[in-house]
């Protein structure tokens, strides 16, 4: 499976990538194994641990960590908003 | 019904004619204008100097344009445009425009509200405040959440 997942804001900037493209192992299937699977690559990307105040949006629609993730999916993971 | 995420400035007073020309149903033009405040910075006597705003393309269009459905349809709405800007922006320039045209000023107010409540939390837009110290990333608000979960239908 492989999707393309984008990161923005201070994220982006603490890990150093805008995007990427991934090839995940088949029982990664959600937004939360998703954010494990980064977060366990250590160093910077613990920016994405449990209790890291981090949203993600599937496709373009904000959801939560049980969103199901599927091949050529768009993740995008990012701060708290703060427009207007 | 529009949305437009932008670098340009807008002008409030055109768009605010736009959303009644030439009909004559609307009884009620509701509008909120943003801008960019100079906020003294802790600890120092410095202020910001300038703001720089992220979004994420595509889904803001996205999110903006299903905020401004889900107020059509709680409000009896004849017209509503969003404007939200992004780029580098100084104290005093406009940051986001919502002008809610309706027959009745009661929807007009609450929709206008409604849109600014739900933008704050739910469009993908990042402030970056430049301060003599350097960039720093604005956080966002518990009150904004509050105030974004007080339209929740029960």
């Amino acid at each position: 499976m492989s999707i393309k997942v984008l990161y923005f804001a201070s994220l982006r900037e603490t890990l150093g990538y805008s995007h990427e493209t991934l090839t995940l192992p088949a029982d990664i299937s959600s937004v939360g194994a998703l954010r494990s699977h980064l977060a366990s690559r250590g160093g910077v990307w613990e920016a994405l641990g449990e209790g890291r105040n981090v949203r993600a949006a599937v496709n373009q629609d904000m959801v939560g960590p049980e969103a199901p993730v599927a091949d050529r999916d768009e993740v995008a993971f990012f701060p708290p908003v703060t427009g207007g | 019904m529009s949305v437009s995420v932008q670098e340009a400035d807008f002008d409030t007073g055109a768009e605010i004619a736009a959303l009644s020309a030439g009909r004559d149903d609307v009884g009620a033009v509701a509008t909120f204008v943003g801008l960019v405040r100079a906020d003294k910075l802790a600890g120092s006597g410095d202020s910001v100097q300038a703001m720089t705003l992220e979004h994420y393309p595509g889904m803001t269009e996205k999110a903006l344009a299903a905020i401004e459905a889900e107020a059509g349809q709680r409000w009896t709405l004849l017209g509503t445009r969003i404007i939200h800007r992004y780029g580098r922006l100084l104290p005093g320039q406009q940051i986001v425009f919502v002008g809610v045209a309706s027959p009745h000023r009661g929807d007009a107010f609450a929709a206008c509200e409604f849109i600014m409540d739900y933008l704050k939390t739910r469009a993908p837009f990042w402030k970056k405040e430049d301060t003599p110290q350097g960039g720093q990333w604005v956080d966002a608000r518990e009150a904004d959440d509050a105030a974004a979960g007080r339209w929740a239908q029960g």
